[in-house]
């Protein structure tokens, strides 16, 4: 597509030779001042920038700097949303900076929310025209006042790699030059964008915005901030969730020196240091007494088997198709499984962390906040102070997977409550791993069971569902997408098949515990995907039919033609044949479609998972660097769950493990080769960073049941004592 | 109590209590951020750092036993292993979230100074030791095959 706009330009010009004896030095005059390579911004917009909108930035200096929306944590949107822009303002890719734009949910909300977030895969999907619509505007404004100054007709003016040119009159100017003027036109209400076939960037790969302030330290995480007179904070925290403080003892810790302050606080005592190591040892010297008497006391074993005892049942009704219990009954073959999946905790490599600086009457947060408006809001109501009064700046964060959208904004309330106890000055508060590991918010410990009917011929006749799992919405702000007290993300994933059923129910059993549970990339799908496609293969598998072949045969050309067609690409992907150690899957999620298949090896007993084929179909491949690399990211995180990975409880209530030496994370000599194949599609763009990780977990079962005839009932396939 | 090394060629004295985690006194008396913290038991290595020329976990070692030591953090790095290591790693876009790249790129570089052209299976061992939770693992096994080469010339 780059040819096509190049040729296009070589043909109408009368002399080549003018075209790029013009624009070449140009260009090149706009590189050298912007620097050669898209980057991440620094520092403020530049003095006499031109803000055609509330997305845009171009300087003088000739930088065009994109105010991003969405919290940048690995999954790409400063590169994805940089890129939208630069595609319709005809910019060069050198010239683009990428910094996180302020809270504010007028200008910046995400469309898919009403509020500014981000989360579900939505960054593009509720981008993509937006983003587009900006660079097109600031297109026109710089067009209009370039005809100004040429004297020429704008319908003449051509634009390309951030030069502005009319080709008649050999006159040309960059972005920067052009923009004090250009901030006097009138912004254009509804700006056209192009035609896909004239797309320069979409579909085609460049450097991402961060990757070099990534790989020199640079890059500016909340972590990394620092301020006069900072202190740093950290928590004592009860032992149980649901524990609460009785009484405390600070003497020993005010003895250490660099200790300045211990405070109890409603999440339990605060600890304030001069520097880090002050606010550790001053913890550790914290003696406390807790009153267990409301704290949830149950080990996950216990949980285990009361959760499993509700999915017996038939829970509430989600969806009923046909009469399942009738076909049950007439079945000829009834086959019954129960899944289960243990609680799990996120561990970003970040742990969390916030600076909040008082000031008189206002007040300045650091932090990756993945939920802007609802931490936003959170955090003026603890300091007491107007939401204008608070400046809200979104840092890059250290992965999240979801940690950092939280409903009830606990950990912004805790960072504003120490800050508060604190009073004026900054006040640093950082998690520790331990903390990360034992502080709640999982993954909610899940239960599935199975029953699915079969009849002489093999066919699957009958399909019931019940799943027992607490719910993520209840008791947040979410609650309000809960309909008739089903919250989606506990069936997401389980209440349609791609799979033609004629009897088809699915239930929920709502569980209860005084466990936070939170959304874990790809939430309800987690374990949707894995009890849903490892039940499908083993029905295919007593029907004597191949796993992939009869997948498609249940499945509806129109309807599920985009399901079909992943499964397809990543069958001739990897030379399908039912090969021995090999398993599939193929999951929907986020409204984007992946298949992959698992090669797994039997290594002394234990699954490794040698290599993993992937096709997605996630519509237009914005960039298809950064799919492939989340394609990449969902593999391997979704590998370190299914082999290795379990929080638990123990007797009374203690969470078990409290650092990566126990929390077993997949490590470099783990990972599997992984082969990305993207499937062509004019759709609109939804999202990548959840959705390449639900097939991968039933993909693995699958091929360890394959090989060594053993399914894997409860996760992870390596159990955790001897992880 | 004084303790004197030297960091990225410069010479440091900082007045500190001698247990405090090297990584801490980086962070917190010398800013030099690039140095990440992610579990403080030297399980993850995002705080790799290098002492004379050899990888460290600075979240594990107290500053008193660095004393007189040449130490190098991801700020300080200007080798030819270094610059080819960093290099490769934008060449394919390694980072994702990019927290523990420092950590990675210290480990990488540190391979590629001790072996100009290991295999995966090296490579494998030297990087066990670095988590990263985006799983960029496929492209920094890439990016360092790609440094070995360039390192080949």
């Amino acid at each position: 597509m780059t040819i096509h706009t190049n040729r296009r330009a070589f043909l109408k010009g009368t002399g080549a030779g003018l075209v790029v004896g013009v624009m070449l030095p140009q260009a090149a005059r706009a590189a050298q001042k912007s620097g050669a390579s898209a980057a991440l911004a620094t520092g403020e917009a530049a003095e006499g920038a031109f803000a055609p909108n509330a997305f845009v930035r171009i300087a003088p200096d000739d930088t065009v700097t994109v105010l991003v929306k969405h919290i940048e944590f690995g999954q790409g949107p400063y590169t994805g949303l940089s890129t939208l822009v630069a595609e319709e303002l005809d910019a060069d890719w050198g010239q683009m900076r990428a910094t996180s734009a302020p809270s504010n949910p007028a200008l910046y909300a995400n469309t898919a929310f009403g509020i500014q977030g981000t989360g579900g895969s939505t960054a593009m999907p509720n981008s993509y025209m937006q983003m587009r619509k900006a660079g097109a505007a600031a297109r026109a404004m710089l067009v209009s006042a370039a005809a100004d100054r040429f004297g020429v007709p704008a319908t003449e003016i051509t634009v390309a790699k951030g030069v502005v040119s009319h080709e008649g009159s050999g006159q040309s100017a960059t972005f920067g030059e052009l923009a004090e003027a250009a901030a006097e036109v009138e912004p254009p209400v509804d700006p056209p964008v192009k035609d896909a076939k004239d797309f320069a960037l979409i579909g085609t790969d460049r450097p991402k915005v961060d990757s070099r302030a990534k790989s020199t330290g640079e890059a500016q995480f909340t972590l990394d901030v620092y301020r006069d007179d900072m202190l740093t904070a950290m928590v004592v925290r009860p032992p149980k969730f649901g524990a609460t403080l009785k009484s405390h003892d600070a003497g020993a810790a005010l003895k250490i020196p660099g200790v300045v302050k211990v405070a109890a606080i409603p999440q339990g005592i605060a600890v304030y240091g001069e520097n880090t190591y002050a606010a550790l040892k001053g913890r550790a010297a914290v003696t406390a007494e807790w009153d267990e008497s409301g704290a949830e006391t149950r080990s996950s074993e216990q949980m285990m088997a009361e959760w499993t005892e509700a999915a017996h049942g038939a829970g509430k009704e989600v969806s009923s198709t046909g009469d399942t219990a009738a076909a049950l009954a007439e079945a000829e073959t009834v086959h019954e499984v129960v899944q289960q999946f243990p609680f799990l905790a996120h561990t970003p490599m970040e742990p969390l962390d916030a600076v909040i600086e008082l000031r008189e009457g206002e007040a300045e947060v650091w932090m990756g906040s993945q939920l802007q408006t609802v931490d936003h809001g959170a955090i003026a109501g603890t300091l007491g102070l107007p939401n204008d009064k608070i400046t809200l700046n979104t840092m890059l964060a250290g992965g999240s997977f979801g940690r950092r959208a939280t409903g009830d904004s606990h950990f912004a309330v805790e960072a504003a409550t120490v800050a508060k106890e604190r009073g004026q000055g900054a006040t640093k508060l950082l998690w520790t791993r331990e903390d990360d590991l034992r502080g709640g918010y999982y993954r909610p410990l899940t239960v599935h069971r199975l029953r699915g009917g079969l009849d002489a011929d093999g066919n699957i006749t009958a399909w019931d569902h019940t799943i027992a799992t607490q719910s993520i919405m209840a008791g947040t702000p979410f609650e309000a997408m809960m309909t008739d007290g089903l919250d989606p993300t506990a069936f997401e994933g389980a209440k349609v098949l791609p799979y033609a059923v004629p009897n088809h129910r699915v239930g929920w059993a709502r569980m209860e515990s005084a466990i936070p549970v939170l959304w874990w990339r790809s939430v309800g799908h987690t374990h949707t995907a894995h009890a849903v496609e490892t039940f499908m293969d083993e029905l295919l598998e007593k029907a004597g039919r191949d796993a992939v072949e009869g997948r498609l045969a249940l499945m509806d050309d129109e309807t599920f033609a985009r399901e079909a067609g992943v499964l397809r690409r990543v069958a001739d992907m990897a030379d399908w044949s039912g090969q021995k150690g090999y398993g599939v899957a193929v999951h929907k999620s986020f409204d984007s479609y992946v298949a992959q298949i698992a090669e797994v090896e039997d290594r002394d007993g234990t699954p490794h998972i040698a290599r993993v084929w992937c096709a997605v179909d996630c519509g237009v491949a914005v960039n298809p660097n950064v799919i492939k690399a989340q394609m990449e990211g969902g593999i391997g995180y979704g590998a370190s769950a299914v082999l290795f990975d379990a929080l638990t409880l123990g007797e009374g209530g203690h969470v078990q493990q409290e650092n990566w030496d126990t929390y077993r994370m997949l490590r470099i000599h783990e990972m599997p080769d992984v082969q990305v194949s993207i499937v062509e599609s004019d759709e609109s763009p939804t999202g990548v960073g959840e959705p390449g990780l639900p097939p991968l977990s039933p993909a693995v079962a699958n091929a360890w049941r394959s090989l060594t005839g053993r399914t894997p009932r409860r996760l992870p396939m390596v159990p955790v004592d001897q992880a | 109590m004084a303790i004197s090394f030297t960091v990225n060629g410069e010479d440091r004295q900082v007045d500190v209590d001698p247990d405090t985690p090297l990584l801490w006194v980086l962070r917190d008396e010398l800013r030099l951020t690039g140095t990440k913290f992610g579990c403080g038991i030297a399980q993850c290595g995002a705080c790799t750092v290098h002492m004379n020329g050899m990888t460290l976990r600075s979240c594990v070692t107290p500053v008193s036993s660095v004393d007189g030591s040449e130490v190098t953090t991801i700020e300080g790095l200007d080798s030819p292993a270094a610059k080819a290591v960093q290099d490769a790693w934008v060449g394919i876009d390694v980072p994702q979230c990019g927290y523990c790249q420092s950590g990675q790129v210290m480990s990488a570089t540190a391979l590629l100074e001790e072996n100009p052209a290991p295999t995966d299976e090296e490579i494998d061992e030297a990087m066990a030791g670095n988590i990263c939770r985006c799983a960029t693992y496929v492209r920094i096994r890439q990016a360092i095959h790609d440094a070995a080469k360039t390192l080949e010339g």
